[in-house]
């Protein structure tokens, strides 16, 4: 575990002295207040519930780009600059690499989530919502955002070059989200939610719960389901390494 | 302290190193040479454990690399070809950092660090990004991280590669200083280098090792009695193919081997290089004086290094 704090620490602190991370947070958080003002406030007179609905939604969507573009900064970026090889040759375990890697992005990309958290709050402004639903809906964001991160952390140890890991990453959050819609498709009787097929997506399943202000221990073993294997998938790979 | 046992590297259906065996000694400085592609970058990732055989078995102070490299990485620094460093952290902030990922706590480091810093001349850039540091300095900084934890062996890859020639002088003599420290294992395909810094020099062609021993030892051996060079004025001579009757008749010489016969320069004068086997000057004098030309200059010169490579990649290509 020492280890795991030692590099998420490292790595964390090169968040913060490194453009990279402020620009990819800048960008989000300006779109979320693009959006909060021009899709959820709107024109017109809205419901404060119906404008965070609105808001989440789009969050969610902009949370997965965020992730899908901090994977870049992840295990590729350490072996395109080469420093994979100070932690491949210092006593710590591949897993270790991958935890702390993982929890300095998770960490990043939860300062990113809640620095949005003002926008709801003005809904205060003129309306009122359920403090629950906005914790829902942003526990969802986190989930959303680490699911993706974790998703990341596995493309970022298949390539050197982390922009093809991003592209990998952006690759299969696609994937995972198309089986939404393959599961409505073809059995469009049935809500794809609760197809077999429909449960992989992310976003259309399980974080439109969140979003809706409900907390199901089913979407929370779902993300913490999808972690868990990537995170798992990504440290055999790293040991798989020494056999290439 | 290091012992390779038939060892076998495939990349894909590529040997890069095949059936490789030696032993290394505890405090030997031993340089690995062999031309691009020869399998020294393999060898010394399967010692750090980077990379494990495909056959064979590797191991250092006792700890199989395949089974134990959790130990192994704890005796070892590496430098590898390209320094494996952040360049956003200061220097100090990083050999901090490599200290602490090599179970070293903040006392300890704080105690070992101005010795690295002396070692490696970076005593005056401690606070500087990385980043802001010139090629040479920032190889210092690969270095420094290699020994920061006090290694048993240190295990550096073209530690000279990208240096201009000052910064190569700097590094060698870095490197000569950490000798008897640690157990020093470099590769180079930069000959004078190898033979400047190292104790023991392994060959390597093609994933085989062609020859080991000093430099010394490898020039009585394959180096016999070297080169002589001449310098000849081949207008004394007069007339067409007079170039051609003295290369032959050098040609004949008992114990000449091989004639390297240069062009001529303006003023007609050509560089011959003869290489062969016992001392032949008095008879290429004779040669060349009853053959008709001038002879300008003759040079004994010792077997090199690059001869002895140059030999043992042609044998091996044979």
């Amino acid at each position: 575990m020492k280890n795991v704090v030692l590099i998420a620490g490292r790595e964390l602190s090169s968040y913060l002295k490194t453009p990279s991370g402020y620009v990819i947070a800048g960008v989000m958080l300006f779109f979320q207040g693009l959006v909060f003002n021009g899709y959820a406030v709107g024109d017109q007179p809205t419901l404060s519930t119906e404008v965070l609905l609105r808001f989440l939604e789009v969050s969610g969507g902009l949370t997965i780009v965020t992730g899908v573009l901090f994977s870049m900064r992840l295990l590729a970026e350490e072996k395109a600059s080469g420093t994979m090889t100070l932690l491949f040759t210092s006593p710590v375990h591949e897993g270790e690499i991958v935890l702390g890697k993982y929890l300095a992005s998770l960490a990043f990309i939860a300062l990113v989530v809640l620095a949005s958290l003002y926008l709801p709050a003005l809904i205060f402004v003129n309306g009122k919502v359920s403090y629950g639903h906005i914790a829902s809906g942003y526990l969802g964001l986190f989930l959303l955002g680490a699911s993706t991160l974790a998703v990341g952390t596995f493309a970022s140890s298949l390539v050197k070059h982390p922009f093809l890991a991003v592209l990998l990453t952006g690759g299969f959050v696609a994937i995972l989200e198309a089986t939404f819609w393959v599961a409505r498709i073809s059995d469009p009787s049935t809500p794809a939610s609760s197809t077999i097929l429909g449960t992989f997506a992310p976003y259309y399943t399980h974080f439109r719960n969140f979003r809706n202000g409900i907390v199901q221990l089913s979407d929370l073993a779902f993300f913490a389901g999808i972690i868990y294997v990537s995170l798992l998938a990504s440290t055999r790979v790293l040991k798989s390494q020494r056999w290439r | 302290m290091i012992v390779l046992d038939k060892v076998t590297k495939y990349y894909g259906s590529h040997p890069a190193v095949h059936d490789l065996s030696f032993e290394i000694e505890e405090g030997e400085c031993i340089g690995f040479l062999g031309l691009n592609g020869a399998g020294k970058t393999t060898t010394l990732r399967m010692l750090s454990c980077l990379l494990l055989p495909t056959s064979g078995r590797v191991t250092v102070k006792g700890f199989d690399a395949e089974e134990q490299a959790h130990e192994i990485r704890k005796l070892i620094g590496f430098l590898p070809d390209r320094p494996p460093v952040y360049p956003e952290m200061t220097v100090k902030a990083f050999l901090v950092f490599a200290g602490k990922l090599r179970n070293m706590d903040r006392a300890a480091i704080d105690r070992r660090l101005p010795k690295v810093l002396d070692d490696c001349g970076l005593g005056h850039v401690i606070d500087e990004p990385i980043q802001n540091l010139s090629h040479g300095y920032q190889q210092r900084v690969g270095i420094a991280q290699a020994i920061i934890h006090d290694p048993a062996l240190l295990i550096l890859d073209e530690p000279i590669q990208g240096l201009d020639p000052v910064q190569i002088v700097e590094m060698r003599n870095m490197i000569r200083g950490l000798r008897g420290q640690h157990t020093i294992l470099l590769s180079t395909h930069i000959l004078s280098e190898i033979a400047q810094t190292s104790d023991r020099i392994l060959m390597l062609h093609e994933g085989r090792i062609t020859a080991q021993g000093s430099e010394e030892e490898l020039a009585a051996r394959f180096g016999a009695d070297g080169r002589v060079r001449i310098d000849l004025e081949l207008r004394v001579a007069g007339g067409a193919g007079a170039a051609e009757t003295v290369q032959a008749a050098l040609g004949a010489i008992g114990g000449v081997d091989e004639v390297d016969f240069g062009s001529a320069d303006d003023a007609g004068v050509v560089q011959v290089t003869l290489r062969g086997r016992g001392d032949v000057r008095e008879a290429v004098a004779r040669c060349v004086v009853e053959g008709g030309s001038g002879l300008l200059r003759l040079e004994q010169k010792e077997s090199g290094l690059e001869d002895i490579f140059v030999q043992l990649s042609k044998e091996a290509e044979a």
